[in-house]
């Protein structure tokens, strides 16, 4: 197959919504905002929550979550495997090789990136922001409602960026899903597994879905920052 | 329309403020009647701000206290306070004043009556959606002024609220603060533009580093301070 020829049968696939490409597709999607949910619900207040809590070892504390922003995927996934193996602590559950398993991988990932990006914003607002809250009465946790609000075009930037890490990694969902065909199968374990194999339309057409959630990731998160100038200033 | 009791006369009773094992604010006692505009005068660090976050209660004191006449805990306290750079929220004109108002419980059809209230007293009307930070700074502080006369204080703090502004800006800021006197509510500002002092006050508190120097009526005090301190400033001379 020459390189025409492969970006061509690619191509059909996307756009003839092939139903064992668009589970492929639909499957990712599903785990990821799953994820990106949990670790916004979770993360967006722990976050605020650190911002304005003064404790000893504050600083480890955001060192460490910094520095987990940066953890490799196939750590987290190894980290999960160990935990949902049915020796480990969680065995129990049951829960290895399925797309629960998966989340619970992606919510690791995303989670440090949500409460570290929420924590410095929130910690900007809070300087900016502080004499008028306690003026008005609003001190420690009840100035967090305010501030998430008034944060918000940032703080969506920060769980796009979380969706986009997520969306985009193949380590975790591949230890813990198993890339089982028709039900951990992800975009990113497809395309791994293949372009091994040699198909590579499958692979490419996949690809191709990607690039376009990450430029349209990137648009709505440039789109929420001009919104945030415009409106909130 | 207000409650019976009133929390004014506000009695400071020998206030320090320690930072740094240095009292930058030492021994301050004053009272505050109701009606008026009271100025704080003094250079750049005589404490002034320090002086008006302590009444707000902003500020623990590290010695001494700061009393009310009647309870001005709890969630509405009848003081509120404007500060020197307006703190605007990441939201609409309207929505400052409504967040302000939540803040101290009040109801959403009274924030929205009491919102339209301020913002028609200060012309800010024809603002009311527009982004509060995108305001121009004269607009800003006095969305500023708005958002905490809508909280129907009896004792106003504002902490240099002209120094970031234009003479134009200046002067409606002024003419507002008057207003507000008018009104009946007690006024309590910092300042070190004696021009600005002269034009509007009542009463004349002079701190000087951390001290208050001298308390007096304003007519009294412009005609001849007793402080050797307080002439020098008026006279225009460096005495910090």
């Amino acid at each position: 197959m020459d390189l025409a020829a492969i970006f061509q049968a690619a191509f059909a696939l996307v756009v003839g919504l092939d139903p064992a490409f668009l589970a492929i597709v639909s499957l990712s999607l599903q785990v990821t905002l799953t994820a990106v949910l949990i670790a916004g619900l979770v993360g967006l207040p722990l976050g605020a929550a650190l911002a304005l809590a003064r404790f000893r070892g504050r600083s480890v504390v955001i060192v460490v979550l910094n520095a987990l922003m940066g953890l490799p995927p196939v750590v987290a996934g190894l980290m999960v495997f160990l935990a949902l193996s049915r020796s480990g602590p969680l065995g129990s559950l049951g829960l290895l090789f399925s797309p629960s398993a998966m989340i619970v991988a992606q919510v690791i990932l995303v989670l440090p990136i949500v409460i570290a990006l929420t924590r410095q914003t929130v910690e900007d607002l809070w300087i900016e922001y502080r004499d008028h809250l306690r003026s008005v009465g609003l001190d420690g946790a009840r100035a967090i409602p305010t501030l998430l609000f008034d944060g918000r075009f940032a703080l969506a930037t920060a769980l796009l960026a979380g969706f986009g890490r997520a969306s985009a990694e193949v380590g975790a969902v591949l230890i813990v899903g198993g890339n089982i065909a028709g039900y951990t199968r992800t975009m990113t374990t497809t395309i791994t597994l293949e372009t091994s194999k040699g198909d590579l339309p499958l692979a490419l057409g996949l690809g191709l879905v990607l690039i376009a959630l990450t430029l349209a990731i990137n648009a709505v998160a440039f789109g929420a920052s001009r919104i945030g100038a415009r409106y909130a200033g | 329309m207000r409650d019976v009791t009133s929390i004014l006369p506000l009695h400071v009773d020998g206030v320090c403020f320690a930072a740094a094992g240095r009292n930058l604010v030492d021994a301050a006692s004053f009272s505050v009647p109701p009606g008026g505009l009271t100025v704080l005068l003094g250079p750049n660090g005589a404490g002034k701000s320090l002086m008006l976050r302590l009444c707000h209660g902003l500020l623990r004191p590290s010695a001494g206290a700061v009393r009310w006449a009647s309870g001005a805990g709890g969630r509405a306290k009848r003081h509120a306070m404007v500060f020197q750079k307006p703190i605007m929220l990441r939201r609409s004109v309207e929505a400052n004043i409504a967040h302000a108002l939540a803040a101290a419980g009040h109801s959403g059809p009274e924030r929205r009556s009491r919102g339209r209230e301020a913002l028609a007293r200060f012309g800010l009307s024809d603002r009311a959606t527009q982004a509060a930070r995108l305001l121009s700074g004269g607009e800003q502080q006095r969305l500023a002024i708005a958002r905490a006369w809508a909280l129907r204080p009896e004792l106003l703090f504002l902490d240099e609220p002209t120094s970031q502004l234009d003479p134009a800006a200046t002067r409606q800021i002024e003419e507002l603060l008057a207003g507000l006197v008018a009104e009946g509510i007690t006024v309590m500002m910092s300042t070190h533009d004696l021009g600005q002092a002269r034009r509007l006050a009542d009463r004349v508190l002079f701190l000087h580093r951390g001290r208050l120097i001298e308390d007096a009526p304003a007519e009294s005090f412009f005609a001849g301070p007793r402080a050797a301190e307080a002439r020098a400033f008026l006279a225009g001379e460096l005495i910090w």
